[in-house]
């Protein structure tokens, strides 16, 4: 089932030009089919992942106390709530214990507790054991799409009205039209609009750009990763529930920041991955051929041997830290979890921030919509809490990097043992990603070995595990800006690098009748990762949402 | 008149299924549910037959355990007006078979007087392609199976069915049972104004043992294993060494 939502370019507008927030200036969501009907909210939340949900029960929590009642809505691009959400991961329970302390009475999909850490550096054969730079306990692995749906329940208990299959967008007209034409449902954005759309929204970046958001906030520009991961079912005696690996090094260069992550669950379920940041500099790179190759390490395949991969997926991450928050309130609404950026990248975790910053915007809208104050109280209530706190400690790890990967151990030693945090200094972010891409005359292409179909696989293979799908009658969802840049700037200068990052490999380059390469786009395969949109060198690619209820299935990543 | 579409939820169709470890039958557990598609195809037959006049009440049914409200709710959605949910927790030892929804079925259609039964031709997860045909012969009623054009008035529904040698035209009696093929029609999209309305619609929960069906199974499933893995294929040079491995080897001439 699809469907696609449509913000009104006036609504935009208004979103853009409305005077200071106050409780008079209340548009309701109206939702119009031909205009019959119409559904009004309080509250829309847009992204029913880990921030979305914890803000949408805070909010519910915070009514039930005043006795008062708020109407709330979580709108979902996934054709189920959990189907897009990917993520490692080693979960801390900071912010839940603090949004439903009973979680540990309930049958919450928390079950394994953290029982080792590991922390190897990897050269091409052997994996050297280093002290762990983590301290886990107390913390879970767990899969973050099995989590969410059991938050998506608790917010449904509490009366909030959780709609999976719904994407959000804003269109140039009033009313969308499909490839045939047909006209599709249009609303209006709600009293309290809240973007909880993960890394690189789509939603979430036109209103930073509009509004100046990065300027007004800590300053610097967003940096990311691409983390693609598989969950597999092992052999019984290789299985350790618990178990926490990280490593760096091999396969990854010196100049490329990175590592891997093995996690075991129970169920002899184990998720592994690899995370590339995305200002890597050869064109030549394939960050999903690297992961295979990871795959054959010998310490590894040992563990992956006689077992089935049940399901594959990608998603880029936030790598910007401190340094990198924008102001995340904008007239009408405000940003929670990663579509600002909360992400602890020392820690590696971002859901416990992601969820507290939902539950501190949750708090500002009731204030707001109920007692007459004004958002901008999020911001100010994200500057004092431990969010805060946290990422700022963090704030040195990553941009030490750019010194490259020496250095930057050093410098993170320097930072982990003596500063502790409190260095007088910030480091700055070099380049943004996607301008730290060098020409492909400087680099030669790397020749991947090809997949032995038990440990490392090919494409077609991966995506079929990830369930992923589009509605093909609709418009390709990720538009060229220029459609002549690929052809005259992408092939010729850097290779076509998109035909290489795309962990759905999208983008291909096809000889056409006149023996020209020209860019093939099979929006069909996309997994929502959002990698296009951050690495493309002019920053010609815009991905925009598709229907709702197309894209990945994700059920245990 | 009424007519009662039964639904059924079944593992998604994009999804990639795989055998429990265990073997005891397909891991359903964390792996996305719908509703089946001619199921899907049934609903909106008779949501067209409601909007074009001839018949009163759409009343949506389905067998199975409490996360099988969700399937209703879909139909709900679609534009049913009422549904009907006989609680049933699966046993992957024992499942639920054909013959036993089929009787499950019976007691629903003659305690809501139904006019029309219509059902998906078959389930993908089973394939099974027996409930329909179970039912209509329970009930006594005329059957057009495999539909792909209806036609209903007062008295008959003229059925087009899609049959092996080209398309059958048939007239049934009322009441009847028909069961619907993929050329039938496109399902609407729930529209969020009808997903919200559909939650305060009613569903009436009821056991097998209020209906007074045995649904106990004669049949009971040993074991569910993946099919044997395709082996490669093998290029040969010459017919002289198909003829020979034809003979020796595969040992089929």
């Amino acid at each position: 089932m699809q469907r696609v939502l449509r913000v009104a370019a006036a609504a935009a507008a208004r979103l853009a030009g409305a005077p200071r927030w106050g409780p008079a200036a209340a548009a309701t969501v109206r939702w119009l089919s031909g205009g019959r009907e119409s559904m009004s909210y309080d509250v829309v939340i847009v992204g029913a992942g880990p921030a979305g949900l914890a803000a949408a029960i805070r909010l519910k929590q915070l009514c039930r106390a005043a006795d008062t009642d708020l109407s709330v809505c979580v709108l979902e691009k996934g054709s189920e709530v959990g189907a897009h959400v990917l993520s490692g991961n080693v979960f801390e329970p900071r912010a839940l214990d603090e949004l439903i302390p009973k979680w540990r009475q309930e049958d919450t999909p928390i079950r394994v507790p953290v029982s080792s850490d590991k922390f190897w550096l990897l050269t091409k054969n052997k994996a050297w054991t280093l002290p762990s730079p983590f301290d886990n306990k107390g913390n879970y692995v767990i899969s973050l799409s099995q989590l969410v749906r059991w938050m998506a329940t608790k917010a449904e208990e509490l009366g909030v009205e959780v709609y999976p299959g719904f994407a959000a967008s804003v269109a140039t007209n009033d009313v969308g039209i499909a490839k045939d034409g047909s006209k599709r449902e249009t609303f209006q954005p709600g009293r309290m609009t809240l973007l909880a759309e993960g890394c690189r929204g789509s939603l979430s970046e036109k209103i930073i750009r509009n509004h100046k958001l990065r300027e007004s906030g800590q300053g610097q520009h967003q940096t990311y990763a691409l983390g693609i991961k598989e969950v597999w079912e092992i052999k019984e005696e290789k299985h350790k529930p618990g178990s926490v690996v990280h490593t760096v090094g091999w396969p990854l260069d010196l100049n490329t920041y990175g590592g891997s992550f093995i996690y075991h669950l129970d169920n002899r379920q184990l998720s592994i991955g690899l995370v590339v940041a995305l200002n890597y500099r050869n064109p030549f790179m394939s960050p999903y051929d690297e992961f295979q190759k990871f795959k054959q390490h010998p310490a590894v395949r040992k563990i992956l041997e006689g077992g089935t991969v049940l399901q594959y997926g990608a998603r880029t991450l936030n790598e910007g830290g401190f340094q990198s928050i924008p102001n995340p309130v904008f007239p009408g609404g405000a940003i929670i979890g990663c579509s600002a950026g909360f992400l602890n990248v020392p820690k590696i975790k971002g859901t416990h921030t992601a969820m507290k910053s939902g539950m501190l915007a949750a708090e500002a809208s009731f204030k707001t919509l109920v007692e007459g104050s004004s958002m901008e109280l999020y911001w100010e209530n994200l500057k004092k809490s431990w969010i805060w706190e946290e990422l700022y400690k963090a704030r040195n790890y990553r941009p030490a990097f750019e010194y490259g990967f020496i250095p930057g151990m050093a410098l993170s030693a320097v930072e982990r043992y003596i500063f502790k945090g409190k260095a007088p200094f910030t480091l700055k972010h070099g380049r943004p990603d996607h301008e730290a891409t060098d020409m492909a005359s400087l680099h030669s292409p790397i020749q991947y070995p090809k997949p032995d179909g038990q440990i490392s696989f090919d494409v077609p293979t991966s995506l079929y595990r990830s369930s992923t799908n589009h509605e093909h009658d609709q418009p390709p969802h990720l538009r060229l800006r220029d459609p002549t840049v690929p052809e005259r700037v992408n092939l010729p200068l850097y290779a076509g690098p998109e035909s290489r990052y795309c962990p759905a490999r999208v983008y291909e380059y096809v000889s056409d009748e006149k023996g020209d390469q020209k860019l093939h786009i099979n929006a069909q395969n996309c997994l929502h990762c959002k990698a296009c949109d951050i690495k493309d060198p002019k920053q010609n690619i815009e991905w925009t949402v598709p229907e709702g209820g197309g894209g990945p299935g994700y059920t245990v990543m | 008149m009424k007519i009662l579409v039964a639904v059924k939820r079944v593992v998604d169709y994009a999804v990639k299924v795989r055998v429990r470890p265990d073997r005891t039958g397909v891991e359903t557990a964390s792996v996305k549910m719908s509703m089946n598609p001619f199921c899907e195809i049934a609903v909106e037959e008779a949501l067209r037959l409601r909007e074009a006049g001839a018949a009163a009440e759409v009343v949506a049914a389905t067998v199975g355990p409490a996360q099988s409200a969700d399937t209703l709710r879909t139909a709900l959605a679609m534009g049913a007006d009422r549904a009907v949910h006989v609680l049933h927790d699966p046993d992957p030892q024992r499942p639920l078979l054909p013959l036993a929804v089929a009787k499950i079925l019976r007691a629903v259609a003659l305690q809501e007087k139904a006019g029309l039964v219509i059902l998906g031709k078959q389930a993908i997860d089973d394939d099974c392609n027996q409930t329909g045909q179970m039912l209509a012969g329970l009930l006594n009623w005329p059957q057009g199976t495999f539909a792909s054009k209806v036609i209903l008035d007062k008295e008959k529904a003229t059925v087009e069915r899609e049959v092996d040698g080209g398309i059958e035209t048939i007239c049934l009696d009322l009441p009847a049972v028909i069961t619907t093929d993929l050329r039938l029609n496109q399902p609407r999209y729930a529209t969020l104004p009808n997903i919200m309305k559909a939650k305060s619609k009613v569903i009436k929960k009821v056991t097998p043992e209020d209906l007074n069906v045995d649904i106990r199974s004669d049949m009971e499933v040993l074991e569910v294993t993946e099919p044997p893995k395709r082996k490669a294929g093998v290029i040969l040079s010459s017919v002289d060494e198909l003829l020979d491995k034809l003979k020796n080897e595969a040992r089929v001439l």
